[in-house]
């Protein structure tokens, strides 16, 4: 459904991402973990469209996306969730939501996406007049996969959604990824909590500084040698 | 060791020092000069009215202006200095039809559809200057440092200016007055023109209408969105381009409409009429606190009425002759209060700078 393939990006003279390939097929959740500046959220940069690949070519459902501006990425149907969430401080809980919404027109499916976003994360509906600055870290993380869901997204990406969160919330929000996927949302989560992405996601892929190094679905990984000592901190 | 750490915390820079000492007397001589003022009992409290009235008018022009300014800095982060010949633009064109519905008698005619006429040519030509500088000056230096923008504004600012001189010569043009407008109403101590009912009622609404489309559209919301966070908004599938073309178009509109009203105050146009209430809606735009929108209002008002009142109030009584012609640095006085004891302006918050 979404794949990348061989896909090279640059900040100014850093050559962070050199060829990465990956694919995530309809209905699955598929993890890339890695250290810090191994590549993970310049991936998905690149993908949403906020830099553009140097070499390479980025397909959704046999569409090609690089090379447009964000926006009609989003258009497309692909919905973020951004590293360090990055939710708008000054604008209420509800009016983030509506950003979510921004390129849809419809009405009664905006009002239904709402309900079922306020379902999934009741706290959110609690303080909808709030502005999103004032919510706790927890509740901003919620605001901002709530916010990528209101766009309808066909692929969602996920930029270290249990980053600074208590180990209570980093369980909840486990489970709503997993009940997101239950309800067929795709998904590629970037995570360096990589016992935890492995425990939801069907396949992960490894990043190392700016390579894809291992791939393979997420039972094995887990058994695999290197990401065992490296990620999951077992000797 | 200790010892020297707490005298470096408590010392004051010199300039520090410098700085409070102009402020603390800029604040003397506003106490004492108020004081010696009203106590001579001068003026009337007709007179202090009139003064009033007419600052408020006066501030009503400049927070249209200024929204200008903090609209485009709360998006781009810029000070766009072109926008005082945005403000110049739209009722130096707009005179030409002016003059010509004066000639023809239409503009005493039908006073209503005249100026309806007059202030629509005004904000059409407003947004397509300022509409045009965004495209030509800024977009292309949208990601170069901070320091180039701002010089390219002051050269498009030039550019501007010196077109217009070309386009319509260097004389001073002076405005129709309309004859429906020579009147004014007395209420007690209370004389109102209507030319300043007319420029406080239409600032008030178009202020109101700016206040209800930024908090209640969906464009509105996507600006506010923008202006938090660019490459977010991106994110949502708000066209970034799209929302910093509506500010500027906002900001054109708002200050071609305070054209035709600075026209009608003043009735005279010149190529030149742009640079100081440009500076002046500027000034307000800081006090009231940069990059926010009633702050930019409020400002506005309260540099009118400081500039309108101040010269008399607070220096009348010290024996200063022909003090009006220090309203200028009177303004500027306020400007320096405000930025040495309140430097985020009346309003302003610290505004969290961009990330790359």
């Amino acid at each position: 459904m979404l794949e990348l393939r061989d896909v090279h990006s640059y900040y100014g003279h850093i050559h962070a991402l050199k060829g990465i390939s990956l694919s995530v097929e309809k209905g699955e959740i598929v993890t890339l973990i890695g250290a810090n500046g191994a590549g993970k959220t310049t991936t998905l940069r690149t993908i949403s469209g906020l830099l553009h690949p140097r070499h390479g070519s980025i397909w959704l459902d046999g569409e090609r996306l690089d090379g447009l501006p964000p926006d009609i990425i989003v258009r497309k149907g692909v919905g973020q969730s951004p590293e360090g969430r990055q939710i708008f401080p000054r604008l209420t809980v509800m009016e983030n939501l509506e950003m979510g919404a921004y390129t849809r027109n419809d009405k009664e499916g905006i009002r239904r996406d709402l309900e079922h976003v306020f379902g999934l994360f009741p706290r959110l509906a609690e303080r909808r007049n709030q502005p999103g600055g004032t919510l706790s870290g927890g509740e901003q993380q919620m605001l901002a996969i709530g916010r990528a869901l209101m766009c309808r997204p066909r692929v969602l990406l996920l930029d270290e959604p249990s980053m600074g969160l208590a180990p209570l919330l980093v369980e909840t929000i486990f489970n709503i990824i997993r009940e997101l996927n239950r309800e067929g949302t795709t998904i590629l989560l970037v995570e360096q909590n990589a016992a935890k992405a492995l425990a939801v996601a069907h396949r992960g892929y490894v990043i190392e500084t700016g390579h894809i190094v291992l791939s393979d679905n997420a039972a094995n990984l887990r058994q695999n040698d290197l990401v065992r000592k490296a990620y999951l901190g077992e000797t | 060791m200790v010892a020297t750490r707490t005298k470096r915390v408590i010392r004051l820079e010199p300039t520090d020092v410098f700085i409070y000492i102009i402020g603390a007397l800029i604040v003397f001589v506003v106490v004492v000069g108020s004081i010696a003022t009203l106590s001579q009992g001068k003026y009337s409290i007709n007179a202090w009215v009139d003064l009033f009235v007419f600052g408020v008018t006066l501030g009503s022009i400049y927070s249209l202006i200024a929204l200008g300014y903090t609209m485009v800095y709360g998006i781009l982060r810029m000070i766009n200095f072109a926008h005082s010949e945005v403000f110049m633009s739209g009722p130096f064109t707009a005179y030409f039809l002016a003059e010509a519905f004066s000639r023809s008698g239409f503009l005493n005619q039908s006073p209503v559809i005249a100026l309806i006429l007059i202030f629509a040519l005004s904000m059409g030509t407003s947004v397509l200057v300022a509409v045009l500088i965004e495209r030509i000056a800024y977009r292309p230096l949208r990601n170069a440092p901070r320091l180039v923008p701002l010089i390219t504004a002051i050269g498009a600012s030039f550019f501007v200016q010196y077109m217009f001189r070309g386009l319509y010569g260097t004389n001073i043009k002076v405005y129709p007055e309309i004859e429906a407008l020579k009147g004014q109403i007395t209420l007690g101590a209370f004389r109102v023109s209507y030319i300043q009912i007319l420029v406080i009622v239409a600032a008030a609404a178009m202020m109101l209408g700016l206040h209800l489309f930024v908090q209640k559209t969906r464009t509105g919301k996507a600006m506010r969105a923008v202006a938090e966070d660019r490459s977010t908004a991106a994110l949502m599938g708000i066209n970034v381009d799209n929302i910093i073309v509506t500010t500027f178009i906002l900001g054109g509109a708002l200050a071609g409409a305070a054209g035709v009203l600075y026209a009608l105050v003043f009735t005279q146009v010149h190529f030149f009429m742009g640079f100081i209430p440009g500076i002046k809606a500027f000034t307000a735009a800081v006090l009231g606190g940069i990059g926010n929108i009633p702050g930019a209002m409020l400002g506005g008002l309260f540099l009118g009425v400081i500039e309108s009142l101040g010269p008399m109030l607070f220096l009348d009584g010290l024996g200063i002759t022909a003090p009006y012609q220090l309203k200028d640095a009177i303004a500027f006085s306020l400007l320096v209060l405000v930025l040495i004891f309140r430097p985020t302006g009346i309003l302003g918050e610290r505004i969290r700078e961009k990330k790359a």
